[in-house]
């Protein structure tokens, strides 16, 4: 790469997933929830780089790996608008988008309230999903409702 | 609803409670009925609640049903750092039912989710109180003979209270008008008024209770805690506002019902005690008929 070279340059992968149309702010919560700390595959992560859409968007390629609907699903809640390539042979073979998961979501999100059992005990939290638009959830415990502005992450 | 948890009030279908008070009307009859015989039911207060405590073990007893439990987490092994679950899982082994109440929320849908056995929520920190709404909701249809279209004033701190919230849940499928009465830092939350919006159910929102008088079929009051307020001065300007007087119920109907959790502290005036439209002591009794009632139906024994 030459130094006046203004793009990112990323090396294209031959078999694997890239997932594009990650808010940046949400590159680590996409992390931790496919939990990528845990693989040996080779990985790219790039973050604030400029997006039409999003203003500020992140990217991750992992070679070598494909994904469950259901694991990818669950990025659904910080990065809505995520955008998967499925790479085989260096071709993108099948573009998939996410899905918020339908009626129910166990143990991703942390319960924002503080008097809540699930932040005292060892429980895994389970949400009930109420609106897929604006993604408004509720507590099963303290049957707490919550939007996406408040939803943090295990 | 045999062996069915009540943890919230939407737990049960509008025709599951509405069983749930005519039962509680055959025990006003009737309370001394020995159903219970050979049952044993715990009580696990982990935060002390005399008044709700007295009456379901009142209940319990009333059906001649054995107890073992606790009154507080101090006289218990909780405060020996056992967890929530391990607690459950042991009374579990010994009883028929749990009834209980904890200072956290969700605690009581947790505990019904580790046991088979059919658990009671008495009171979830600010959550549900589900004996207590219909408790509420017996009281209103025994003193106005319907629970159709009514006019329910609510009066007091309607932002933290958790019995108007689950008062007004339970309400919304009867068609009532509610009105609510509130110093402006505790009025009613958003959602529950979005919530009326959807149904069509009408409301109104003031700060003075008097010119709602003459309406009100059913009067609601709550407790309005120092506490509850960030700024003490706003406190000091509300504590004897909202605060009901024997003189202020000329204008009210003649059927008109003054309801009260309980304890109160300054916000109803003792002179109103002896009014025939007071009633709160009789919703406090009340209760020991709707637990009664819940006990004896999720038992399948009535
Ligand atoms: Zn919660």
């Amino acid at each position: 790469m030459k130094g006046d070279d203004k793009h990112l340059v990323v090396n294209a992968i031959e078999n694997g997933t890239v997932i594009d149309h990650i808010p940046s702010t949400s590159l680590f919560a996409v992390i931790s929830i496919l939990q990528l700390e845990k693989l040996n595959s080779q990985m790219t992560f790039g973050v604030n780089l400029e997006s039409k859409k999003l203003g500020s968007k992140a990217i991750i390629k992992v070679a070598g790996k494909y994904f469950e609907n259901s694991e990818l699903n669950k990025i659904a809640l910080v990065a809505p608008q995520a955008k998967l390539n499925i790479i085989r042979n260096y071709q993108v073979v099948e573009k998939r988008v996410v899905e918020i998961p339908e009626d129910e979501i166990s143990g991703i999100i942390k319960c924002p309230n503080p008097v809540c059992i699930t932040n005292h005990e060892k429980i895994t939290t389970k949400f009930h999903v109420l609106s897929r638009s604006d993604m408004t959830v509720r507590c099963n415990y303290c049957e707490k409702v919550i939007n996406r502005t408040q939803i943090e992450i295990l | 609803m045999v062996n069915r948890s009540l943890i919230s009030i939407t737990d049960y279908s509008k025709e599951e409670y509405l069983r749930i008070l005519d039962l509680a009307a055959e025990f006003e009859k009737n309370p001394n009925q020995n159903l219970l015989t050979n049952k044993l039911i715990a009580t696990l207060f982990f935060e002390p609640s005399t008044r709700t405590r007295l009456s379901f073990e009142t209940a319990v007893q009333r059906l001649g049903g054995r107890i073992i439990g606790f009154a507080d987490a101090s006289s218990s092994s909780v405060t020996k750092g056992e967890t929530l679950k391990d607690t459950i899982k042991m009374v579990s082994n010994y009883v028929d039912m749990i009834i209980m109440r904890h200072p956290m929320e969700g605690a009581a849908r947790y505990a019904s989710e580790i046991t088979n056995i059919p658990v009671v929520n008495a009171g979830d920190g600010a959550n549900q109180h589900p004996s207590q709404t219909l408790l509420d909701l017996y009281s209103i249809r025994k003193t106005q003979g319907r629970l159709d279209g009514l006019n329910i004033l609510m009066i007091g701190d309607l932002k933290y209270g958790r019995t108007v919230h689950s008062l007004l849940m339970a309400m919304s499928d009867f068609n009532p008008t509610f009105y609510f009465i509130s110093p402006s830092e505790l009025q009613m939350p958003s959602g529950y008024k979005m919530l009326l919006d959807r149904q069509g159910i009408r409301y109104v929102e003031d700060r003075d209770f008097l010119p709602f008088l003459p309406k009100a079929d059913i009067i609601y009051m709550t407790r309005v805690q120092k506490e509850r307020f960030s700024d003490p001065f706003e406190y000091e300007k509300v504590k004897n506002v909202y605060v009901l007087k024997n003189a202020l119920l000329d204008s009210c109907k003649d059927t008109v019902k003054i309801l009260h959790p309980l304890p109160r502290v300054n916000e109803i005036d003792p002179d109103v005690d002896e009014n025939p439209k007071a009633y709160y002591f009789t919703q406090a009794l009340n209760g020991v008929y709707v637990r009664q009632a819940i006990i004896a139906s999720i038992l399948g024994l009535k």
